[in-house]
């Protein structure tokens, strides 16, 4: 039986290495996918298909399985973020304390829906399912600072702020 | 490590604080922090610096209320401030050895007074990056004494007479898990820690993690030693790097000191533990998927039996248990099982964190014993309703938990009590609602949230859910008819009975209580096309009327 090599990096980018670290870690075990993944994405920012394949092909995991993981988990984003982001969290707590007004807000600043990236690639739009900030709810996270007690006003501001950078 | 090299380290860490005079403690956790506690304590730092005075300037976990943030806490007065900002360093640090400073003083005696704390003794009181802290605080003293002092079957026996329940929400008998884990046969097997606190509103595990650490593992390696395993993982949601960061630098210092790793205590056992990454998946609490998510496949659950105590990650005989759950585990061998079994009520022992959080006071960690009620957590403990609003009801158990309404809050807080009331004791988050909130809307809320986290393995729960939702949202926009609710009511027992896990079993439960216990409100949305509570836009409605 041969041994397996691995397939060679997709480029000389040095993220790639420390995605293939994470990899070697666990011997290049199938179940070493998730935490693979979350490398990739903690390094790029989102998860391509290049990138995909690349741990797919490396964990000699069908690329099928390695897409519907991807797309199972919330976490997971297969589109690059804004230069910033605000993400509201929609949790309980939140919720009951208005963060609909929140989205409402940003949606109306912005023009575009939750999950999605202005065309000048400058804020993204996103939501959370629970932070635990709930103590300080309704919550966003601006740029993943936690910001609690937020008026749809703050939340127009801090965008305004951003979108004229 | 042994007992004895334990216990140095705890007599260095008191030596060294006998050195100072005060100790100034900051509540670093996420809610004091977004209120700029991080330059707090510089601040505090640099004044107690300049000052002369001999102070130490400690950072802790979660103090409590946090709606008080950010909070200091000045020992050994136990003088507690709140909503300090940066610019009161100063004052505080110079008010050491005076009177202290009224216009921060904190008057939470009855909020304090009525609280109990196991799982939180430490909470406020420790730096939790620091081992040292946590040893002086008795910690690794249990792990070492079961090591040393007592047999698998032992340890396994002191669980069961302590009648401890899972605290993750079921509330299975924790000494009968571990029983039949132990019992089990294989040479490999795992021990896992829950820490996927998926339910929106629900933040009291974050809190352990991030603010008591050790306690965690602590409880984990004691498990592992009951029931065999030599390999451990910590499960947590991506979505909370502190505790990520926070947990990694604990396992680093446990190693460190032999706590972790090979023939820990000097004696033949072995156990280490690994952190794995949750993404986002309400799912993943559930046991099955969980393990599906560790061998990093996706997260969706399978039927059991087999139980993961016989087989579960990669095959092998597991052990599920929730931080909560894990967090009881050395106070229990410490202090033995029967002090923990006089604490509580008849068939919950001990007792449990709730996160307070909605329209309410004193929003925050509370920890009280099993049995209180309702009220006096809600009205005493949390300071009732804010803003001359009247109280509607209390959402426990998340999205499978259900809605109180105020008629129910004298019973007191148990396993049972809740699920007879439509409710489940959850994993411990409690949203307080007021009359600004319609409990249709709130019901649609949790099914939307059901409907995006169903698997979609089986067919009940993922066009159930999805089912419901659109009856909801017709009621919710005034298009509704009260065959819709009967409808509604048929989906729910189907998509109860019919459902292969916890997720879907339990998905029904907050539209069952609203529709048990707030009805009125159902049918004023489908005959009056009216929302009471101002949350419901019936455009829609008018519309059709026009």
């Amino acid at each position: 039986m041969s041994t397996f090599m691995p397939p060679p990096l997709p480029s000389d980018d040095k993220r790639w290495k420390i995605v293939n670290g994470t990899m070697r870690k666990s011997g290049f075990a199938r179940h070493a996918l998730i935490e693979t993944l979350h490398t990739v994405q903690s390094s790029f920012g989102y998860l391509d298909d290049d990138a995909i394949r690349f741990v797919a092909s490396s964990l000699r995991v069908p690329l099928s399985q390695a897409y519907g993981v991807v797309t199972f988990y919330h976490y997971f984003s297969l589109k690059p973020p804004g230069k910033h982001t605000a993400t509201v969290c929609a949790g309980t707590a939140c919720y009951i304390k208005g963060a609909d007004k929140l989205i409402a807000a940003a949606e109306k600043k912005l023009g575009i829906g939750q999950g999605q990236t202005t065309s000048d690639g400058q804020i993204s739009l996103m939501t959370a399912r629970c932070v635990g900030a709930c103590s300080r709810s309704p919550v966003a996270l601006c740029d993943g600072e936690v910001v609690g007690e937020m008026t749809p006003e703050m939340m127009t501001e801090q965008l305004e702020k951003w979108s004229v950078e | 490590m042994t007992i004895e090299e334990l216990e140095q380290i705890a007599k260095n860490v008191q030596q060294e604080n006998a050195g100072y005079d005060y100790e100034v403690n900051v509540c670093l956790d996420l809610a004091c922090a977004s209120q700029g506690a991080d330059k707090l304590r510089e601040a505090l730092a640099k004044a107690a610096e300049a000052s002369g005075k001999r102070v130490l300037v400690r950072r802790t976990g979660c103090m409590g209320p946090c709606s008080h943030g950010p909070l200091v806490r000045v020992d050994p007065e136990k003088t507690l401030y709140h909503r300090v900002k940066a610019d009161k360093a100063g004052a505080i640090v110079e008010s050491l050895g005076r009177a202290p400073l009224p216009e921060l003083q904190c008057d939470l005696n009855e909020h304090f007074d009525r609280q109990v704390r196991v799982v939180l003794e430490n909470a406020g009181q420790i730096d939790p990056e620091k081992i040292e802290d946590y040893i002086a605080h008795d910690g690794y003293k249990a792990l070492l004494t079961v090591l040393t002092e007592m047999t698998p079957d032992g340890v396994v026996h002191r669980i069961t007479e302590s009648g401890l329940r899972g605290r993750g929400g079921g509330g299975y008998p924790t000494g009968l898990k571990w029983g039949t884990v132990a019992k089990a046969a294989g040479e490999t097997k795992y021990v896992i820690c829950n820490g996927d606190e998926g339910d929106p509103g629900a933040f009291m595990d974050r809190s352990v993690m991030e603010g008591d650490p050790h306690r965690v593992i602590e409880g984990m390696a004691i498990a592992a030693y009951a029931v065999g395993a030599s390999k451990g993982f910590i499960y947590v949601r991506a979505e909370y790097p502190v505790a990520v960061s926070r947990l990694t630098t604990a396992l680093r210092e446990a190693r460190r000191h032999g706590l972790l790793g090979n023939n820990i205590g000097a004696t033949p056992f072995n156990f280490d533990i690994e952190i794995r990454l949750g993404a986002g998946a309400f799912v993943c609490g559930e046991e099955t998927a969980l393990l599906a998510s560790i061998e990093g496949r996706r997260g969706t659950p399978r039927p059991r039996p087999p139980f993961p105590a016989a087989s579960g990650l990669f095959g092998k005989p597991t052990l599920i248990n929730n931080v909560e759950t894990y967090a009881n585990i050395a106070p229990i061998v410490r202090n033995g099982g029967k002090w923990f079994h006089d604490m509580g009520s008849e068939r919950s022992k001990g007792t449990k964190v709730f996160a307070l959080t909605g329209k309410i006071t004193n929003t925050g960690l509370v920890e009280v014993p099993m049995g209180i009620k309702l009220r006096e957590i809600i009205e005493t403990i949390g300071g009732g309703v804010p803003g001359g609003h009247k109280f509607k009801a209390v959402q426990t158990g998340g999205p499978s938990g259900g809605c109180i309404p105020a008629e129910m809050l004298d019973v007191g807080v148990s396993y049972d009590a809740l699920l007879k009331m439509g409710s489940i004791m959850g994993s411990g988050g409690m949203i307080v609602m007021d009359d600004t909130s319609c409990m249709v809307n709130v019901a649609r809320f949790f099914i939307e949230f059901c409907m995006s986290e169903s698997c979609g393995k089986c067919i009940p729960c993922r066009a159930g859910t999805s089912q419901m939702h659109t009856l909801l949202t017709r009621i919710c926009s005034g298009q509704g008819t009260m065959d819709d609710l009967e409808l509604l009511e048929e989906l729910c027992i189907t998509v109860k009975e019919a459902s292969l896990c916890g997720l879907g079993q339990t998905a029904p439960n907050p539209v069952l209580s609203t529709l048990k216990y707030f009805r009125h409100e159902y049918t004023e949305h489908i005959l009056e096309k009216r929302c009471s509570a101002g949350v419901c836009q019936m455009e829609a409605a008018v519309e059709v009327m026009a």
